[in-house]
């Protein structure tokens, strides 16, 4: 969920390496549980259920302690966020501590009731995420018949209660050759913003990856549409937003703005990482139950242990870009080499650049395994309904 | 065509005690202001005009008075192209 739009929150903040600055964007993870099966969630593979999410009071605290320092963005996330009974009590009190607040979620739950009662709360924005632009895919995408009816529905909502609405969808090689029909759907919801974000491979995604990852044609064509349509809007309607993949691109991305200088994620059990998809790192992270926000930011051996530039191996080390990428995502140079501390792979100078190029030349053949659908780990079992 | 102009809803302008400074916060993003321009958005309220804003401003800053019109007109015109502000027709 960290997309193009943050840029402008990362870009301009100015934390200098030595002088760490506040966590600014704050992203609560408030359950993993979720009605949808989405195989590109960047959820980890091994998910509790709801025994051990933090209580309501924990999260007043952690929101209360994090403003303190200076978070001003706020995520509600997951998972899907409206399964917590308390977040209308939750966004209520970020409101007061002066955060803008974010709803992320599936749309799925989204009753009238809930949105007026959110909007009551002081909620600022809702995002809703998408599988598709019509029924059968989205339903098949998400592995939940009807949802589309009823994402349509929330939209028409959202726009009616007067939220800013941002549209997301994920992007794969399941439904890139249907971009039109995503920017013509946009367009009739009334958008203000929509993410076009061709999938990152973490989680999920990555157990997917031969399923997901578009071709090089695929994505070139689609931003051509993309273009193209943008070219006809004349500063009407949506803003639409490209992002490609970087197993497309020759340098990394920048990882957060730079581990532990601007994001903080906090998942259900109250485990506190410098990107939502650290947990499967070989580190130990803190959790909100044993230590202040402060001291976890400030302090905490993780959140250090990637700032700054001692850490960098070669190329990195020498390379003049390395202010601009930080030699990019911790969680994908550990996921393709099995080393943390390595040059992101995504770099065209990192020795072991192969391991994207093998998968790219594959994209668009037939994957020799079945697609996995998300799901919680007590519910593996039930897998094979799903596929069903 | 009114020229007063006003905060496009979908932003919000606040000041940050722990940066110092206004920001714009918008959906999943913000903006920090310099001063200049937190000077001028700070008085966009859809009643007060374009020339009032100057006025405004001349009277804080005597000083820059000569500068500050070309200033504010041609932020105004850079914060209109960025969406975050509109004028109604
Ligand atoms: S470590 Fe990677 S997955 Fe994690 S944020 Fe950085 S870029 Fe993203
Ligand atoms: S070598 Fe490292 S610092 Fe240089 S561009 Fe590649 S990832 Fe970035």
């Amino acid at each position: 969920m960290i997309d193009e739009n943050k840029d402008n929150l990362s870009g301009e903040a100015n934390s200098t390496k030595h002088d760490v600055g506040p966590p600014l964007w704050l992203l609560a993870e408030l359950t993993y549980e979720c009605p949808l099966h989405c195989p590109y969630c960047s959820n980890p593979m091994n998910m509790e259920g709801k025994e051990l999410e933090i209580d309501t009071q924990k999260w007043l605290e952690v929101l209360s302690q994090a403003r303190e320092m200076g978070a001003v963005q706020l995520g509600f996330s997951g998972g899907e966020p409206l399964l917590r009974k308390d977040l209308e009590v939750l966004v209520k009190h970020a409101k007061e501590l002066g955060f803008y607040t974010n709803l992320i979620t599936s749309g799925i739950g989204l009753t009238e009731r809930r949105i007026a009662n959110l909007k009551e709360a002081g909620l600022d924005h809702i995002q809703l995420s998408f599988q598709a632009a019509n029924a059968e895919a989205n339903d098949l995408i998400g592995n939940k018949r009807h949802s589309f009816e009823q994402k349509r529905k929330v939209a028409k909502l959202v726009k009616q209660y007067d939220y800013p609405m941002v549209l997301n969808f994920c992007i794969t090689a399941q439904n890139i050759e249907q971009i039109d029909d995503v920017m013509d759907l946009s367009t009739e919801l009334n958008a203000d913003f929509v993410e076009l974000a061709t999938v990152q491979y973490y989680g999920w995604a990555y157990e997917n990856r031969d399923h997901l990852l578009p071709t090089n044609s695929q994505l070139v064509l689609a931003e051509e549409y993309v273009n193209k349509f943008r070219d006809q809007q004349n500063g009407q309607g949506p803003k639409f937003i490209f992002v490609t993949p970087d197993y497309y691109e020759t340098r990394p991305k920048a990882c957060m703005n730079g581990w532990g200088s601007t994001f903080l994620t906090v998942t259900p059990d109250g485990t506190c990482l410098p990107c939502h998809s650290a947990k499967i790192l070989p580190l130990e992270f803190p959790n909100v139950k044993d230590k202040s926000i402060h001291d976890i930011w400030h302090k905490d051996f993780s959140f250090n242990h990637f700032r700054g530039y001692d850490w960098m191996p070669s190329p990195c080390r020498d390379c003049d870009e390395k202010e601009k990428d930080f030699g990019g995502c911790r969680c994908q140079a550990f996921m393709l080499t099995g080393d943390m501390h390595k040059t992101d792979p995504v770099c065209d100078k990192s020795p072991d650049h192969h391991l994207i190029t093998d998968v790219i030349n594959k994209a668009g053949e037939e994957p020799s395994v079945a697609l996995k659908y998300r799901v919680l780990t007590k519910d593996k079992i039930n897998i094979k309904e799903l596929n069903e | 065509m009114s020229n007063s102009p006003k905060l496009n809803p979908l932003y919000r302008l606040q000041f940050e005690k722990a940066q110092n400074c206004y920001v714009l916060l918008y959906p999943e993003g913000m903006v920090k202001l310099s001063d200049s321009a937190s000077e001028v958005l700070t008085l966009v309220d859809g009643s007060t005009s374009d020339g009032d804003i100057v006025k405004a401003l001349q009277q804080k800053f005597p000083d820059a008075a000569d500068l500050i019109e070309a200033d504010v007109k041609e932020f105004l015109v850079d914060a209109l192209e960025k969406g975050w502000i509109k004028y109604d027709r």
